[in-house]
């Protein structure tokens, strides 16, 4: 079992977990993810690890209420616990000291797991470019952390409520034209977003690494659920990425089958409201 | 003289068991046991035991089951084999032990699995497992368990007899590894398996769940920093091989491995409230025969599947799968197209439509000796399905290999092993699937109890204490 020991709402549907679990944080490098698990039951759901702190013994999870088990997430407070923690999971992100300046774009709750990159960038002695993108204002969250360790720091939102409006494509596009010694981009987010940054990038000829969110269930090699296409070669999201050139990855296909259990899942969503309204319904009249 | 056949063993009625995830055998009863051991001729030299990867003393535990004493052939049957509930369920008898019995070649041979089957039931129904009490080893010894399927259970036990301090780190949230994700319960029930795990637990034997070995803790932390003198890796078989088919990518297509443990392990039977997905439709076709195939398609009509289709490009009896497995789905209403190969998945809107098949005819032996299928011209033609499942076999696990320096791989990534089960790092040792690719529970078992004497052998300790039985 594994507690919770902070629970941060941003907004309605997004918030963040401190977890303790030290042996998870020691081993955890950027670019890795857990399982979480958090009923007899339950799912298994895998979430990146957005910080972790040794000295604590925690790591930092940002999660999105979109489905039935996240909402469940949603419902755990301070001090509850979860059944089941895995990881850290899959290969670190490879980085090193370049020769050339790195951007790391973030879109809405990418930035939280593209924020360890960030930072291990910059420690590694590169010149970084970040941006971040939000739906607007009200949705921004670690402009601050961002900016310790940012040397050129850009926000864009879609109403234009802050920073640049529009997407975050814009500005990326904005900023290579302006750097031609730019060397790598990172880009997570969306897929849509993933997917539009590496048209941006592939005019440029820029190499651009993404962070795939394909469905899992294990983890660790087995299933095969988190295969996807690079390069026209079947890989395993969990054992060989989750990092992969952006440029070599079949978009069309990976978009097609995130939305392979969409069905079953709204299902299992529509049971979960009417539950709740029932619990609702029956704590009103008591 | 007169023999007499074997005795049927009862099972639940094709009708009933695909509207449940039960037993489909449901076992000898005692008499039973004692009518079917008392055929079998207690041979001088028993040709039975050559058939057995583990050599079971079979004549030896059959001749306690007659005499009425099965706590003595619990004791006989688990000095080789710690799980007989198990292996008498899925051990391909037909083709081991039972292959060689001599009664086999005149008339039908011992029904060995469900006389195994039935002293394992009835040791996990009696609570009656190995000798509890152990004498430490001193100075204490640490050993590490990688994986928790029948090769590390095995190490484990025959650990923890001797005296050895044991830890089994599993990655996942629970234990038994293909016997828990892999297997579906009708054919071995969870219940049997946590039975067989208490006994584990019983000898003092740990286990840790959710730590997977080489993210988390590398084998060199373990042996440098954490304190154990030897590990061994049980991690089993790894992804799942795809067949390059157009449309493989399409919605509805999925791994046997994905398909069983979203079934097994996401909606265990028994537990309320789950709510994985299956991503079982109303028409599947799995691609394959051999066990895992036959697995899915009869998981799927449990799961209320209007069509469960088989597709294997070679004949009937090139199938790898148990015989009884085929037989099983036969009775249960699965459809099979034999020498059919699946050239391409067809869909719409993303989502798998049908799948275009080849006819297929028998050429001459291949390599493996089996008559090569050789495609028929202008033979295609299209099952309509919303489900494709494939079912091909599994390549190995890139983990542990890549996150352990000095550890010797062989061309295909398993592990490689000398007489010991030692690997080419001292005091690493390791066995089952992740050495052999996919075989057996019996043979993973095997190679785990020999890789607990090669442990041994390497800390310089004599196994001590036998198995020996002790009622609770
Ligand atoms: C390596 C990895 C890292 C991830 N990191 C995070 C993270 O840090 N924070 C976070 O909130 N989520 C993250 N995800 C996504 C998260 O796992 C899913 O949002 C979650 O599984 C949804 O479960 P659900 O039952 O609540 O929703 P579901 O009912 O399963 O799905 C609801 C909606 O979300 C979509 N969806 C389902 N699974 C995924 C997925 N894997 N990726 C994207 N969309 C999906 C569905 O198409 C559907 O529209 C990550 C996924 C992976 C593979
Ligand atoms: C569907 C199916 C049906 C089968 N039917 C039969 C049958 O009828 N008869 C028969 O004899 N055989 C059958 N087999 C084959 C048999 O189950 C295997 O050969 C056997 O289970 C192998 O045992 P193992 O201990 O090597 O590995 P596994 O049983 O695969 O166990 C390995 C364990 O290690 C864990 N693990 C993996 N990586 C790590 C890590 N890095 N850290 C920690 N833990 C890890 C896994 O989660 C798993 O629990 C079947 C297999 C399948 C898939
Ligand atoms: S372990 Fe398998 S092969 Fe050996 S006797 Fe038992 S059923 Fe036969
Ligand atoms: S070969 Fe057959 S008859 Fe002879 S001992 Fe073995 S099981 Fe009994
Ligand atoms: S999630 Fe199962 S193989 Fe990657």
């Amino acid at each position: 079992m594994f507690q919770i020991i902070k629970h941060e709402q941003f907004s309605p549907i997004t918030f963040m977990w401190e977890v303790l679990a030290p042996d998870l944080a020691k081993a955890s490098e950027p670019g890795q993810f857990v399982m979480v698990r958090i009923r007899e039951g339950g799912e298994r759901i895998p979430l990146t690890i957005a910080d972790y702190d040794v000295e604590k013994g925690t790591i930092t999870l940002m999660i999105q209420a979109v489905g039935r088990s996240s909402n469940e997430m949603n419902d755990l407070k301070e001090g509850d616990y979860l059944l089941d923690l895995m990881g850290p999971l899959g290969i670190p992100s490879h980085i090193d000291r370049k020769d050339g300046r790195v951007v790391l774009v973030g879109g809405g709750l990418g930035v939280a797991p593209i924020y360890p990159q960030l930072r291990k960038y910059k420690e590694t002695g590169n010149y970084t470019i970040s941006i971040m993108g939000f739906r607007n204002e009200d949705l921004i969250f670690w402009a601050d952390k961002f900016l310790k360790y940012s040397n050129e720091f850009h926000i864009a939102t879609d109403d234009g409520s802050a920073g640049t409006k529009g997407f975050v494509t814009t500005v990326l596009d904005d900023v290579l034209q302006r750097n031609d010694d730019i060397v790598e981009v990172v880009a997570i987010g969306p897929l849509v977003m993933m997917k539009a940054c590496a048209e941006v990038s592939r005019k440029y000829g820029i190499k651009t690494i993404v962070s795939l969110n394909t469905i899992m269930v294990d983890g660790i090699g087995m299933c095969g659920s988190c295969r996807v296409t690079v390069d026209g070669e079947v890989k395993f999201a969990c054992v060989d990425g989750p990092d992969f050139d952006a440029h070599l990855v079949d978009w069309d296909e990976l978009m097609v089958r995130q939305k392979r259990f969409d069905r079953e899942e709204s299902h299992a969503q529509d049971c979960w409201d009417k539950e709740c309204r029932a619990k609702k319904k029956f704590e009103e009249g008591q | 003289m007169a023999f007499k056949p074997r005795l049927p063993c009862p099972e639940q009625d094709p009708k009933e068991r695909i509207k449940n995830f039960e037993d489909v055998v449901v076992g000898y009863t005692s008499e039973m046991a004692i009518e079917e051991a008392s055929r079998c001729l207690q041979c001088k030299n028993p040709l039975c035991v050559q058939g057995c990867p583990v050599s079971i003393d079979i004549p030896g535990f059959i001749g306690a089951i007659k005499e009425g004493d099965f706590e003595l052939s619990y004791s006989i049957l688990t000095d080789q084999n710690p799980i007989p509930a198990v292996c008498g369920r899925v051990c391909p008898q037909e083709v081991q032990c039972e292959a060689k019995c001599i009664l086999g070649i005149k008339h039908d041979p011992v029904s060995i699995g469900k006389l195994e089957r039935f002293v394992g039931n009835w040791a996990v129904k009696n609570n009656i497992c190995v000798r509890e009490e152990v004498d430490k080893v001193r100075p204490p010894r640490e050993v590490a368990i990688i994986g928790s399927g029948p090769a590390g259970l095995a190490c484990a036990m025959d650990l923890a007899l001797a005296g050895v301090d044991v830890t089994v780190f599993e990655a996942l949230h629970t234990f038994g590894g293909v016997l828990k994700y892999g297997i579906p319960s009708f054919r071995l029930p969870k219940d049997v398996i946590d039975a067989e795990l208490g006994k584990v637990r019983k000898l003092g034997v740990k286990f840790v769940a959710n730590h997977a070995i080489g993210r988390i803790f590398t084998i060199p932390m373990m042996m440098e920093e954490m304190g154990f003198d030897a590990v061994f890796i049980g991690t089993g078989a790894g992804l799942p091989k795809f067949l390059n088919l157009h449309g493989e990518g399409l919605n509805g297509v999925q791994s046997a491995n994905e398909f069983l443990t979203r079934v097994n392990l996401m909606n265990p039977p028994g537990i309320k409230d789950c709510y994985t997905p299956t991503g079982c439709g109303k028409k599947i076709a799995v691609i394959g025969a051999g066990n895992v195939a036959m697995d899915c398609v009869r998981t799927a009509i449990r799961l209320g599947a209007e069509r469960s289709m088989i597709v294997y490009r070679r004949a009937r009896e090139q199938a790898p799968a148990r015989t009884e497995e085929v037989h099983h789905a036969d009775q249960e209403g699965v459809e099979f197209h034999f020498l059919s190969n699946p050239i391409e998945v067809l869909g719409k809107d993303g989502w798998v439509t049908g799948l275009k098949l080849q006819k297929m005819e028998l050429g001459e032996p291949d390599a493996s000796g089996r008559r090569r299928p050789i495609p028929i011209p202008d033979s295609e033609h299209i099952i309509e399905c919303d489900t494709v499942i494939i079912a091909v076999g599994t390549s190995s696990n890139p983990i542990i290999g890549q996150t352990t320096p000095g550890l010797k791989l062989n061309d295909w990534g398993y592990v490689e092993v000398d007489d010991d089960q030692m690997t080419s790092v001292p005091g690493v040792f390791a066995g089952g699937d992740i050495v052999t690719g996919s075989a057996t529970v019996i043979l993973a078992m095997g190679a785990g109890k020999q890789a607990a004497r090669g442990i041994l052998k390497y800390m310089g300790i004599e196994r001590k204490v036998l198995n020996v039985c002790e009622t609770d």
